[in-house]
């Protein structure tokens, strides 16, 4: 008889070894799914998986890691604060869109200025825009203690329409023949989230994610309101008992992983974006909750996964392009990924115990 | 503008067909969460139900298969997250989402060749007489079949919560899940079915805006919907009649935006469109300081440990 038996301290062995194990029954599973579109399972594993590292064109793509992996990997530290402590924001990609547009538009304000403060300022405003957004659900929670979950959801939802409604009428470019969008801030230095060193991928929203890593890492082990977070996820009455205040903590976890996402949606659309447009935003605040499950939550984690989702991105656009695999695929892939950790999280909690079970 | 183009008659007809799959999938969930299970792949079950419904009955010609096999998919799917929830201990919430996620991968991949197809139609039931009463005709006998199964589904629902023993054991196993197994009721068993039971709801309420609600299929259609039909549990405090009214609130806030932006009031489409998430918010706010109707045991995983 096979039965499973509740562990009395998490694994630390399997807490590490399951992401492994996740991602290898995924590329097992992602292969199955392949073939059965009628692709070939190893050449496309391959893929998505090699090309993009070491393939022939790895030149072009790994700084394409950094550009895709960046917006990840700060999405995912702010929701990881969150979801440690039983703080569900699930809707960083309504906060990276405001972020955008806050971004953007304080930028263009000042058009056609070369002031050296325009991009800094942009930076502040990016950030607020993603804070405010997650204030609403923050404080909506706090004052009447309405799902946190649901409001957040909302407003994703509303902010794709205020984005639609910003790139025809406030935002748009007044030179741009009639067609949505905003001016290109590519095309205009002030405001130009470019490369630090030419053909390295490497932007300014690079390096904020690494600082986010490290404050992230120094915040949970360090500092006591890091200390609070994993004390209300872990145990949340000895939580209460020792005095965590839980408003603070509900608006400190909300407000941080907002403003993380609209810095994210700010870096994006004055770099590797460019624009405001009506589909500029293309699903990063989702796929940042794999990528934040799939660190285990853990900053350094992140940034090795933030790397590998970054990575069936990229290799996910080379397989369309040689395999004709579709788009779609990929985002049954990732999914799967999730799936497959969340599942083999069971080792990390309960031993799998066969015979039958001992007298206490 | 020209608000009096807009027929009142129709209008609460086509809220109606509006109200339909929100409230399939917000019963369905009623039952998975009276079980003590929170669901949040709602979302994703319905997209999914929605293309397999779409696809079947495009391929066979009957909507009547495709409604089935949508139902069977969004079972299927949600098996999935019983597995993980239940059997492998993972968090609900995360589970949940990753199951939305998921779905909404897999609708896109299983809809590639069936863009811009029109799917068979689904008559309307015509009773002779009846159906053909002004203004009382349109709106009581002149719907699709599924809308009235959806009625007497939140009737069943109703009745079997509150009068009958499996209703009564499927709400102490939400209640108290340990009481419910100390008694000898198979925890996971119930709610296995509960989130099937769920699943095959969501499947349909996804099949119904890609049929007859629409019809065709679009990635991504549901737009939502299922995230509504959470909250409409909360909105209705896990109460059946509760759930039908508010998913009948929330049509008539659909049709009439959508009825608003096609009369071209002066208020731009965007923030029309925006109305019905804002909507959902606000009651959001107005009822969640009342918690205590909510199933003790939601969210909550069980563990036979003793």
């Amino acid at each position: 008889m096979i039965r499973l038996e509740k562990r009395p301290q998490p694994s630390r062995a399997w807490s590490m070894a399951t992401p492994l194990v996740a991602v290898l029954a995924t590329m097992f599973f992602g292969g199955l799914l392949f073939a059965v579109l009628g692709k070939p399972p190893v050449e496309a594993i391959r893929t998505i998986f090699w090309e993009p590292l070491f393939g022939e064109f790895a030149f072009y793509y790994r700084p394409q890691l950094l550009v895709k992996g960046a917006p990840l990997v700060l999405i995912a530290i702010g929701l990881s604060l969150g979801f440690r402590a039983g703080i569900w924001n699930i809707g960083a990609e309504g906060q990276y869109i405001m972020g955008a547009i806050f971004g953007a538009g304080a930028g263009l304000a000042f058009y056609p200025s070369e002031s050296f403060l325009i991009f800094p300022f942009m930076v502040i405003a990016g950030a607020f825009g993603g804070w405010l957004w997650a204030m609403i659900p923050a404080i909506l929670k706090t004052r009447f203690g309405t799902n946190e979950i649901l409001v957040s959801l909302m407003l994703v939802y509303v902010a794709e329409q205020f984005l639609a409604s910003v790139s025809l009428g406030l935002l748009k470019n007044p030179e741009g023949f009639g067609f949505p969008g905003s001016r290109n801030l590519q095309s205009w230095d002030a405001a130009h989230n470019a490369e630090l060193i030419a053909g390295s991928g490497m932007h300014w929203g690079v390096v904020a994610a690494l600082i986010a890593v490290i404050f992230a890492y120094v915040l949970l082990n360090r500092h006591m309101t890091g200390y609070h977070i994993r004390l209300t996820g872990e145990a949340p009455r000895a939580a209460k008992f020792a005095g965590v205040n839980p408003t603070r903590l509900v608006l400190f976890c909300l407000g941080t992983s907002g403003a993380l996402a609209g810095l994210a949606g700010m870096f994006e659309v004055s770099g590797p974006s460019g624009q405001i447009s009506i589909d500029f935003n293309v699903g990063y605040g989702f796929t940042a909750i794999i990528v934040a499950f799939l660190g285990r939550l853990h900053p350094v984690g992140i940034l090795l996964a933030g790397g590998l989702m970054a990575l069936t991105y990229i290799g996910g656009d080379i397989a369309q392009s040689n395999l004709q695999l579709p788009a779609a695929a990929i985002q049954v892939f990732q999914g799967m990924l999730l799936f497959f950790l969340l599942a083999f999280d069971l080792l990390t909690n309960f031993r799998i115990a066969i015979g039958k079970p001992e007298v206490a | 503008m020209d608000l009096s183009a807009i027929n009142p008659v129709l209008l609460i007809a086509s809220l109606m067909v509006a109200a339909t799959p929100l409230l399939l999938a917000a019963i369905g969930e009623l039952v998975v969460e009276k079980a003590g299970v929170l669901n949040l792949g709602v979302e994703g079950m319905m997209i999914v139900g929605a293309i397999a419904g779409f696809a079947t009955a495009v391929e066979s010609g009957s909507p009547f298969l495709g409604f089935i096999a949508a139902a069977i998919a969004g079972a299927a799917l949600s098996i999935l997250f019983a597995i993980l929830t239940q059997f492998a201990q993972a968090n609900q919430v995360a589970s949940g989402l990753s199951l939305t996620l998921f779905g909404l991968g897999l609708s896109a991949l299983m809809g590639q060749s069936y863009v811009g197809i029109k799917p068979p139609q689904m008559g309307d039931i015509h009773i002779p007489v009846l159906s053909d009463l002004p203004v009382v005709g349109p709106i009581l006998f002149g719907h699709d079949i599924i809308l009235y199964f959806g009625i007497a589904l939140t009737a069943a629902v109703w009745w079997v919560l509150k009068y009958s023993r499996i209703g009564l054991v499927l709400r102490a196993v939400g209640e108290n899940h340990d009481a419910a197994h100390a008694l000898g009721y198979k925890v996971l068993k119930i709610r296995l079915m509960a989130i099937m039971f769920g699943g095959a709801c969501a499947g349909l309420g996804g099949a119904y805006i890609s049929l007859i609600r629409v019809p065709q299929w679009t990635e991504g259609m549901t737009a939502g919907i299922g995230w509504i039909a959470l909250a409409l549990v909360v909105f209705a405090s896990w109460k059946p009649w509760r759930a039908l009214l508010g998913a009948y609130l929330f049509g008539g806030v659909t049709v009439v935006q959508l009825n608003l932006q096609a009369a071209g009031v002066a208020i731009p489409v965007e923030y029309l469109a925006m109305s019905p998430y804002l909507i959902t918010i606000l009651v959001l706010v107005i009822l969640s300081a009342d918690k205590s109707s909510a199933p003790a045991s939601l969210g909550r995983n069980f563990h036979a440990s003793r």
